[in-house]
């Protein structure tokens, strides 16, 4: 009976727009995004960089980066918390336990998926489309812009797997976030820490809201993947 | 001078050599046509031609300048040249961004770019279908976006790899007709590689036999068609009967031929004694029951050994002390009641003879 009494609790509170649930899952939105879009800023080229380029090791490179695509939360937040402690390489920075950390943090985190599901996405493309792109005098960097674009829609299905990777993950949030409560709370770390004080209410209405962006999530990906 | 030169060009693969001591020289204005079977390295000359790849040796003057290893110097004489690739490949954008993507990689003003795309799209007739997907164009329609595209930067030298392979004859007859448009329009200089000797000789003003990565010859089409050079080409331009023999006697320009002991006569100089192929095209030869009272010197009494019907035309071997082939229609092999093993005779004149040296 408590389960339900929570539900309706928690839907009272998504529905009144109560202030520490949009807080919180605003925070997380701003957080996730921010790492998506720094870190495709990175990958897409990268990743380009990669596929067009030719070394010895490339093979291993790719395989090594699709090792690290389920490499556990955890182990990243531990390495970005020793990283930015006080005695760490960048503890001068003093970012531990704010959201700039968390971003660097899932950036990270969905650097392998980005660069590994884009050099895929590139690698789908007809062989024959550059060629045809330098044939008709496009220089090297144009040459990788219009392959980019010809796998636009696979590369973006990356991107929104990087996201979707991001928003979801706790271990990184907790461990170099904090959950310190108005500045680095999010949805994750709020529904694995104020269960187990007793706040139902808001776990579960932050629960529902980080279902349905998944749920989300997965309906743009759906509908790309169909194109 | 000539506006594409290419000096001992070689290129090779995995340790096999694909193209072997390749000089070519195509002039301003000219049309050029690289004929050769299947595998004889068209597309992997007209490759290093556009620059797209490197050779294992020697050298590409386009338009005097050597086209060194330089990414720099390279592309920007990439971009005074298109090429059509063997596959044609469209972008998967609209019609019209296909074509415009080659004015907007060189930084054509917008202006100027909408007014040649429509151009080229009225050219090639594709206006009505300038916002379709180019994904979602026939096979015909593919080909001319490909061509349109690579036109609409208007190329001092045209590339173009087989551009009617794997086309219907209709889409073919279309595409032919667009070339010569260019051709008569712009004087666009081409060098186009097809296996389709027949279409060469519509289009190019002279011709390059490229038989496993060398050429072989090179020449008006008519040229090769009454003299090729050697074994190599004779076969590629339809001689199919090619005659192993001996000059028994020479005399004013005629000679005897001594073939496994038959005699056939041909127009030569070769003095006797010299080892030579008889060449023969098969629609060359006739067939009739009896001893021809033709004109045509060399008439042999022989047996059919083989027919082949393919549609309206039936191929034929004869034995006739050597081996003969030779074309019919269907229909008359039908009305003659050409069958396995009867006697006939079959016949040639001396100036259907083709005479090579043998090497
Ligand atoms: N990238 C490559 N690697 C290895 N062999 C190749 C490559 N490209 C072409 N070849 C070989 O070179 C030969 C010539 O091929 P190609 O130039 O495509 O002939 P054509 O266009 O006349 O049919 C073929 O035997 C082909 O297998
Ligand atoms: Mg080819």
């Amino acid at each position: 009976m408590e389960l339900w009494h929570g539900l309706i609790k928690a839907i009272e509170l998504i529905i009144s727009l109560d202030p520490e649930v949009m807080e919180i899952a605003g925070r997380s939105l701003q957080i996730s995004v921010a790492a998506t879009v720094l870190a495709s800023l990175i990958c897409l080229p990268l990743a380009s960089l990669i596929y067009f380029s030719h070394f010895p090791g490339k093979r291993a490179l790719i395989n090594l980066i699709q090792t690290f695509f389920s490499i556990p939360t955890v182990a990243i937040g531990l390495f970005v918390f020793i990283l930015f402690s006080r005695a760490g390489p960048m503890g001068g920075l003093n970012l531990l336990f704010t959201p700039t950390v968390m971003v660097i943090g899932q950036m990270i985190l969905i650097t392998p998926i980005l660069l590994g599901l884009t050099i895929s996405a590139l690698s789908g493309i007809d062989k024959a489309i550059p060629d045809t792109a330098r044939s008709l005098g496009a220089s090297q960097l144009q040459t990788a812009t219009v392959v980019l674009r010809e796998a636009r829609f696979a590369v973006v299905a990356a991107v929104i797997m990087g996201f979707g990777r991001a928003i979801s993950e706790v271990g990184v949030a907790l461990m170099v976030g904090g959950n310190i409560k108005g500045f680095t709370r999010v949805i994750t770390t709020a529904i694995s820490l104020e269960t187990s004080k007793g706040d139902l209410e808001l776990s579960i209405a932050l629960g529902i809201i980080l279902i349905t962006i998944a749920l989300l999530v997965n309906l743009v990906l759906n509908r790309i993947q169909q194109r | 001078m000539s506006l594409v030169k290419t000096v001992a060009l070689c290129q090779r693969y995995e340790d096999r050599d694909i193209l072997k001591d390749i000089n070519l020289e195509v002039a301003r204005g000219e049309v050029f046509a690289l004929i050769g079977p299947t595998g004889a390295g068209k597309t992997t000359l007209l490759r290093l031609l556009d620059l797209l790849d490197t050779p294992a040796s020697g050298s590409i003057y386009f338009d005097g300048l050597e086209a060194s290893r330089s990414d720099k110097l390279r592309l920007k004489i990439r971009r005074r040249m298109s090429f059509v690739l063997q596959k044609p490949v469209v972008f998967n954008t609209s019609v019209y961004d296909n074509i415009a993507y080659g004015l907007k990689w060189r930084g054509l003003a917008r202006s100027s770019l909408q007014q040649r795309v429509h151009r080229i799209l009225d050219m090639v007739g594709l206006s009505n279908g300038k916002d379709r997907n180019a994904r979602t164009l026939s096979g015909g329609e593919a080909q001319r976006v490909a061509i349109a595209r690579a036109i609409a930067t208007e190329p001092e030298l045209l590339l173009l790899d087989e551009p009617t392979a794997n086309l219907d004859p209709n889409s073919t007859a279309r595409i032919e007709e667009l070339v010569s448009d260019i051709i008569q329009q712009h004087n666009t200089t081409i060098i186009m590689a097809t296996h389709d000797i027949a279409q060469g000789q519509r289009l190019a003003d002279r011709m390059g036999v490229l038989i496993n990565g060398e050429v072989h010859q090179i020449g008006a089409a008519t040229e090769l068609f009454t003299s090729p050079e050697n074994k190599e080409v004779a076969r590629f331009v339809g001689m199919e009967n090619i005659i192993d023999g001996v000059v028994a006697a020479s005399e004013a320009g005629l000679v005897s031929l001594d073939i496994n002991g038959k005699s056939i006569e041909a127009l030569s100089d070769y003095p006797a004694g010299a080892r030579v192929y008889a060449c023969i095209r098969p629609e060359d030869i006739t067939l009739s029951p009896s001893s021809a009272p033709s004109s045509a010197r060399n008439s042999f009494r022989g047996r059919i050994t083989r027919l082949t019907t393919v549609g309206a035309l039936t191929r034929i071997e004869i034995d006739c002390g050597f081996s003969l082939i030779t074309v019919v229609t269907t229909q008359s092999a039908q009305e003659m009641d050409l069958t396995k093993d009867k006697p006939l005779y079959a016949t040639f004149k001396a100036t259907a003879v083709h005479v090579l040296k043998r090497g």
